[in-house]
């Protein structure tokens, strides 16, 4: 795009962010601050997941964006166009063709490679907001690996309800050290940050922090021996594909209860349907 | 099928920039606005999206203004993603505001004082009745004009300063930080307090400032001096080695006075709040005054117990472009993350339905 660096950022800026990436790379889970830019788009959008993936991205690179699973929601569709006109990228909707996959809410069902990379857009980097407003006070926490009030609320929520009632943004430790927001992904994604082939990237731009998950690190999400952590999802079959093993959305027919429920990941239905 | 209902992202996002460019230019029988009209009918306008936007420009500004359709808010935005696109060429040289173009200055604390009070176009004085010769576009009555005063205008805080009932201002040292390029973090220096405060939201600040005047963190303030007027800039080339001047800003600035009663180490004396805003915007400045003193509360040994008090709070929050962001993001679509809730509801009203049974 006339005017505009390729893939917006000016060269300056891509280097400070890369510089953060290697940080947070170098210290998995741990959140590092980085000078958040204005980006054409809002924050709570998806500008830290843009940035991130305006510092990684080449000439070469296939980009794929999704949000809530699908490639064509507004808001991906509205980011892969950002990128379409300042990078001139390849852009495509099958998982198996990205080198770089934005990602807003989930991650793909099919299995992500060595050479990939997925970025996450992230609302709240601080896993302990809930429960501790004051960043001074998480930041004290992160360093002495201070968790314990994550655990109560673990606890307490066994206690009241019987078990853990943490649906989406279920918080993991990384590499046996760092308590870490997954993003609201829901839970049944979790277990796929677990050892994943493919480098993890993690952007919040209003917040002003990156962290990442280098290849094949342990994710391991909070739970306790005698309440382990169980995925939540639909019991029900795709209702397009007939997928048991995918994440589903729950659609509404009519106004007399009807519903059906779909493969959240648009492109895992599609291929399926494709291969029928 | 319903579902092909999600479907279509891609043209419904272009139909609806088609409909909004049309919406924006209204009924086409009515003559299309002029930025420069913008620039010179609604100059408080452009001073708040200048300031928000930490950018002064009037006439993008004003483009701004047209594109969001007077929102300010959107205005303050399309300004800030496009200030931070362009390269840093240079650094100014602190703007003196005692040698300030006054338009405007006044003194609460004093009836009169050296260099005058000068009243300037403000509404202060006006009574607010709905004027409906100005539907009719008359053009006004010419304003008196007269000499200007060439007679120096002091700063009122100086003169109390030289008794030492004030305290001095905080020593001059590093570089001050600049948010736009480095991450907040606290604890935050004054410097980055005041940046934040001077490119947050008007509304915000109003608030926050109100609210200590509400018992909420009080400070006991009195406006010492408001002036508004225009500064020269300068920069110094490295290549030329002394200073040359590139143009003209006009800038309100707040002194407040507030009262302190002392500490172990400090005698009592009175405070400084401070607010320095580009443009014509003293509601804007003498709230940031107010909330800067309130900042000022730890380091200065009273009790945190107000929000305005509080750093993380106010600077957190006070910031337009990321707080209307992250509010409207939530008609994003969510249904992954509701998808999740209604399943967990559904196994923990499960849960509670078997317990009920086998009791």
């Amino acid at each position: 795009m006339q005017g505009y660096n390729f893939a917006y950022l000016d060269e300056q800026t891509k280097r400070m962010i890369r510089r953060a990436l290697l940080k947070a790379v170098a210290i998995p889970g741990h959140q590092v601050p980085f000078g958040s830019r204005e980006m054409p788009l809002p924050y709570g959008w998806g500008t830290g997941g843009i940035q991130v993936t305006a510092a990684v991205l080449g000439r070469n690179d296939t980009l794929k964006v999704i949000d809530q699973g699908a490639d064509d929601t507004t808001n991906a569709v509205s980011i892969r166009h950002f990128f379409g006109r300042t990078a001139g990228v390849r852009t495509t909707t099958h998982t198996a063709e990205a080198t770089v996959i934005q990602t807003r809410h989930r991650i793909p069902e099919e299995k992500l490679r060595e050479d990939q990379i997925i970025v996450y857009q992230v609302p709240q980097p601080e896993p302990l907001w809930k429960l501790e407003p004051s960043r001074v006070e998480t930041k004290r926490m992160h360093a002495l690996a201070d968790y314990g009030l994550m655990h109560v609320k673990l606890y307490e929520d066994v206690a009241r309800l019987g078990q853990i009632s943490i649906s989406y943004d279920y918080p993991v430790m990384v590499n046996n050290r760092y308590l870490m927001s997954p993003s609201p992904i829901p839970a049944y994604d979790n277990p796929k940050m677990n050892r994943m082939p493919a480098l993890q990237l993690f952007g919040a731009g209003r917040e002003k922090r990156i962290y990442a998950i280098p290849p094949w690190t342990e994710v391991r999400s909070l739970d306790f021996d005698d309440h382990p952590f169980r995925p939540i999802n639909a019991t029900q079959a795709c209702g397009l594909c007939g997928a048991t093993d995918s994440y589903k959305d729950e659609v509404i027919t009519d106004d007399r209860g009807g519903r059906m429920f779909v493969c959240s990941d648009t492109d895992h239905c599609e291929q399926r349907r494709d291969a029928a | 099928m319903a579902y092909v209902a999600v479907k279509g992202g891609e043209r419904a996002i272009r139909n609806a920039h088609a409909w909004l460019a049309e919406e924006r230019r209204g009924d086409s029988s009515v003559p299309d606005l002029g930025l420069a009209q913008i620039r010179e009918q609604l100059g408080r306008a452009i001073d708040r999206v200048m300031a928000e936007g930490s950018c002064y420009d009037p006439d993008l500004a004003a483009l701004a203004i047209k594109q969001a359709q007077g929102d300010l808010i959107e205005a303050v935005f399309l300004l800030r993603a496009y200030r931070t696109t362009l390269p840093r060429f240079a650094h100014s040289a602190p703007i003196d505001t005692a040698k300030i173009a006054a338009a405007r200055r006044i003194s609460a604390i004093f009836k009169d004082v050296p260099g005058g009070q000068i009243l300037g176009p403000t509404y202060d004085y006006t009574h607010r009745l709905l004027d409906f010769e100005l539907a009719e576009s008359q053009p006004p009555p010419d304003a008196p004009l007269a000499a200007p005063d060439p007679s120096p205008m002091p700063r009122v805080h100086d003169i109390l300063g030289r008794e030492g009932l004030l305290e001095a201002d905080g020593p001059i040292d590093a570089e001050p930080a600049d948010l736009t390029r480095e991450p907040l973090s606290f604890p935050a220096g004054r410097d980055v307090r005041l940046q934040a405060l001077a490119r947050g939201d008007e509304g915000f600040l109003l608030s926050m400032g109100y609210s200590t005047q509400r018992g909420y963190g009080g400070s006991h303030p009195f406006a010492g001096e408001i002036r508004v007027g225009e500064v020269s800039v300068e920069i110094t080339p490295p290549e030329l080695g002394f200073a040359i001047d590139i143009g003209d800003l006009t800038v309100t600035e707040c002194q407040m006075v507030n009262q302190f009663k002392g500490s172990k180490t400090q005698p009592p004396q009175f405070t400084r709040g401070y607010g320095l805003v580009f443009g014509f915007s003293e509601r804007k400045a003498m709230s940031m005054a107010l909330v800067d003193r309130a900042l000022r509360a730890a380091e200065l040994g009273e009790d945190v117990t107000a929000p305005a008090q509080s750093p993380e709070f106010v600077l957190y929050h006070s910031d337009n472009v990321e707080a209307t962001g992250f509010v409207e993001h939530l008609k994003l679509p969510h249904y992954v993350d509701f998808q999740s809730e209604l399943q967990n509801v559904r196994r923990l009203r499960e849960a509670v339905d078997q317990r009920e049974a086998a009791e």
